[in-house]
């Protein structure tokens, strides 16, 4: 499934690569849809939790023209990204770059999760072993026949 | 006089809260029933206070009293009263007020059941209610007092809560308003639900903290606080889910939910509350996991604090803001105080706690169970993490980062999808012991028909992988549980002779609980299928239009008709509304009406979506831009948001099933269950 997701991601990618060369080729405008790729990615410092492609503001609706202009230049998206990182700061970015300190934000959950499951399966071994290490004299024996079963239950109901 | 008189109120209620707590922990020490009793009463006290100063800030809302600070912030002249009275929960201060009355309104219904044999645990109740409310009090007496006023002194405006000397009292003209997200009607209920749930899971965790310090630490807590966790967990949930209705109707970004942090902060007691209403269940039925269950509640009521301090605190735009504001520190003294406190109680008492029978089998309910445990979690340390990494990026750093829906779709995806596969297999799983034959005998029809319309779905509407191993998971949801109606009704069938359907119908009746749970688990799979419907479909475009011209989206034409633009003087609205013809392979279908509304009082936008909804997508269209001159060009973003509806449909079910399971009443079967674990005394109350 992630894998499926990466490959998709790269593939994803590399498409734009390749539109955002063949744009700078055929000097077309870069299209709408084409700069909110590209803003989908970015947060204003100013309008916090809304990604640029949908923010209304003016300041916002700058930045998309920017973005237009960067493409129509023929610069592709992650140079896009890196200059609005080098300008702004990595807080523009819709997560935190992987790099130096930040990578914390990616492998602490993993680690705390992993740690949480192998504590869990170790807990739950321990509990399980120590059922099959107990003597069983204090489990009630088999039932001899269906009637026997039954018979109980119905006492166990009428409780 | 209004003002004084409302704070005045307010600040006796504080003092009364103070009182009750002394007098409580007094009382229960010193075994003075008439000391409980009186705090008891405080406590009972306190809602007709709060509601009486409450009432006093709706009036000056409702009446313009622009001298107060708060109603100057929050409402104006153009307000219909509706609104002036909701602006109650508009503003941090009024919020405060809000928080403090529905805690105060659940803590006096708990307070005047019945207690009979269980006045042990009352005054510790009362402490943790009156303690939470008096935290809550303070704040609003001592640091964001809504009846504060403006004060000319010496030409200058300045706020204060009684008058400087030489000053006199200035009287706005008209208010800022409320910011106009707030006034769409999804907003008028959502905090009041949030809120709720927020509030009622308060009662359980007393009730916890009840159990641990008089050490009567056998399951008598969970039994007698179910039904709050239940209503609490609903509240919670509907708040959420109408917080993602309002996002979808008027923020304009053609979603329900962005992972912003403030809805992270109510997703995440959400969690540990899930968490918890499935482990009890444990507890219930096995005697395991005492000491489990009480941190999942510990954790609960402290995400429920934090997450008010989250979206109260200003933290979240920035760690120095937290600082310059009061009630941040505040906020975090509470929490780690409370955490503190009550992780001791749970270690003092832990050898109490133990379990009373042990872990038989790894494919048990039970442990299918700890495994949902698990993931609940999982999501939570997400969430957690994601929600504060900014925040220690910040401090360590100096740098702030946006932690945004990319990091939680790809680290969340995959533990959701397991808590899906979860849903499908506890409930065939037995308490006690389960196998793979057994589990695999149980669940082979339902699985070959979710291969079924997994392989039919594969050849008629998706080869995306992920998508179909969600709609796999969804189907096999769906089918297990309906096989599980369709046996237990069949069983009642032959064994009472009756009809299928009055079998059912009864058999559902007799154990509300389980099937309640089972209709909830259908809810979620609907949810599902919305969720994954935007998540993997969605398509979207934008573009400049001219009047007559057309955009085509998924086999849409959407074509711009016109567009009007006008003034509503007796609301301050501008409304500019675009009229779009639309197409569906070529049929006219009908048209949308995206509008963006400009609000003169606080000047500021609102982008309404024309959206046309069915079972199989949403056409959700926005009004970008205009053209303001000639008014013949306009761009606009169109969504197609496939199966979303689903999301709304599962919503409401979701609501059945908990009212359902929640519905007070006696259960016969549940007696005899209780009845034949060792509990110390059979239940009648709850």
């Amino acid at each position: 499934m992630r894998k499926f997701l990466y490959i998709l991601t790269f593939t994803f990618l590399f498409s734009l690569l390749f539109t955002g060369a063949a744009l700078a080729q055929s000097n077309t405008p870069p299209t709408d849809d084409e700069v909110n790729v590209v803003a989908h990615k970015l947060y204003c410092p100013v309008c916090e939790s809304t990604p640029l492609d949908v923010c209304p503001t003016d300041a916002c609706r700058d930045w998309r023209e920017q973005i237009r202009s960067m493409l129509a230049e023929g610069k592709s998206e992650t140079e896009i990204l890196t200059y609005f990182e080098e300008q702004y700061g990595a807080r523009v970015l819709a997560e935190p770059p992987k790099h130096g300190f930040y990578w914390l934000i990616y492998l602490l959950p993993p680690a705390i999760i992993l740690a949480g499951a192998i504590i869990l399966f170790r807990s739950m071994k321990e509990w399980t072993t120590a059922k099959v290490q107990a003597p069983k004299s204090n489990e009630a024996p088999p039932a001899k026949d269906d009637y026997l079963a039954r018979m109980e239950e119905e006492i166990k109901k009428q409780k | 006089m209004y003002s004084e008189f409302g704070y005045g109120i307010l600040l006796l209620s504080f003092f009364v809260a103070i009182y009750s707590v002394v007098a409580a922990v007094y009382g229960a020490t010193n075994k003075s029933l008439a000391l409980i009793e009186s705090a008891r009463r405080s406590m009972l006290l306190m809602f007709p206070l709060i509601s009486l100063s409450a009432a006093t800030l709706i009036y000056l809302l409702v009446n313009d009293h622009y001298e107060v600070s708060f109603v100057y912030e929050v409402t104006s002249r153009s307000m219909p009263t509706y609104l002036k009275v909701t602006a109650w929960w508009g503003g941090q201060a009024g919020s405060l007020v809000f928080w403090s009355w529905l805690l105060a309104a659940f803590a006096s219904a708990v307070t005047i059941r019945k207690w009979d044999r269980d006045i042990e645990f009352l005054p510790w109740v009362v402490v943790v209610c009156s303690v939470t409310l008096a935290f809550f009090i303070g704040l609003v007496v001592f640091y964001e007092n809504p009846f504060t006023r403006f004060w000319s002194v010496g030409g200058a405006v300045e706020p204060h809560m009684f008058a400087p000397a030489n000053a006199t009292l200035f009287t706005a003209q008209d208010g800022r308003g409320l910011n106009p997200l707030l006034r769409h009607p999804g907003m008028v209920i959502h905090p009041p639900m949030l809120y709720l749930g927020f509030v009622s899971f308060v009662i359980p965790y007393a009730f916890a903290m009840a159990a641990l310090i008089t050490g009567r630490t056998d399951d008598r807590w969970i039994r007698l606080t179910r039904r709050w966790s239940l209503w609490a967990w609903l509240f919670l949930s509907m708040g959420l889910v109408l917080g993602g209705r309002w996002a979808y109707d008027v923020l304009g970004w053609g979603g329900y939910w962005g992972w912003d942090p403030v809805e992270i902060a109510s997703f995440m007691p959400w969690l540990t509350g899930t968490a918890f209403l499935h482990s009890v269940m444990i507890q219930e039925k096995r005697g395991l996991l005492k000491h489990w269950n009480m941190i999942l509640v510990i954790l609960t009521y402290d995400l429920v604090i934090f997450g008010t301090f989250l979206t109260r605190s200003g933290v979240l735009s920035s760690v120095h803001a937290f600082a310059n504001s009061p009630i941040g520190p505040l906020f975090m003294v509470f929490v780690t105080t409370s955490l503190v406190v009550s992780i001791g109680l749970v270690i003092w008492r832990w050898p109490q706690l133990h379990s009373e029978t042990e872990m038989k089998s790894m494919l048990s309910r039970e442990a299918l169970f700890l495994l949902n445990n698990l993931l609940f979690m999982s999501i939570l340390v997400v969430c957690f993490w994601g929600v504060i990494f900014p925040l220690v990026s910040e401090l360590f750093t100096g740098q702030k980062v946006t932690v945004g829906p990319p990091f939680y779709e790809r680290a969340t995806a995959p533990l959701f999808s397991a808590l899906l596969f979860l849903m499908a297999v506890a409930p065939l799983s037995a308490w006690g012991h389960s196998t793979f034959e057994t589990l695999g005998r149980a669940m082979w029809k339902s699985a070959a028909a979710a291969s079924v319309v997994t392989a039919a779905l594969f050849f008629t509407y998706t080869k995306s992988i992920g998508a179909l191993i969600g709609f796999f998971l969804i189907a096999l949801i769906l089918f297990v549980t309906f096989q599980e109606f369709w046996r237990g009704a069949r069983a009642r069938q032959k064994a009472q002779d009756e009809n299928f359907f009055t079998a059912l119908f009864r058999l559902m009746g007799r154990n509300r609980r389980r099937y309640g749970g089972y209709i909830i688990h259908i809810s979620m799979a609907l949810m599902a299928i919305g969720i994954l419907g935007i998540e993997i479909f969605q398509s979207e475009t934008q573009g400049l239009l001219k009047q007559g011209e057309s955009l085509n989206i998924s086999g849409y034409d959407v074509k711009y008709r016109e567009l009007a633009s006008w003034d509503s003087k007796g609301e301050g609205v501008n409304y500019t509304r675009a009229t779009l013809d639309i197409y569906q392979n070529g049929i006219y279908i009908g048209e949308l009406n995206p509008r963006i509304d400009y609000y003169f009082d606080s000047q500021q936008n609102m982008t309404i979506p024309g959206n046309r909804s069915t079972l199989r997508d949403d056409l959700y269209v926005l009004l970008v831009d205009w053209q303001p001159v000639s008014s013949d060009g306009a761009t606009f973003k169109i969504f197609v948001n496939p199966l979303v509806n689903w999301l709304w449909i599962g919503s409401l079910l979701f609501l059945v099933g908990v009212i359902f399971a929640a519905w007070p009443d006696k259960d016969p079967v549940e007696e005899r269950t209780r009845a034949s674990r060792q509990v110390s005394q059979p239940s009648s109350a709850d």
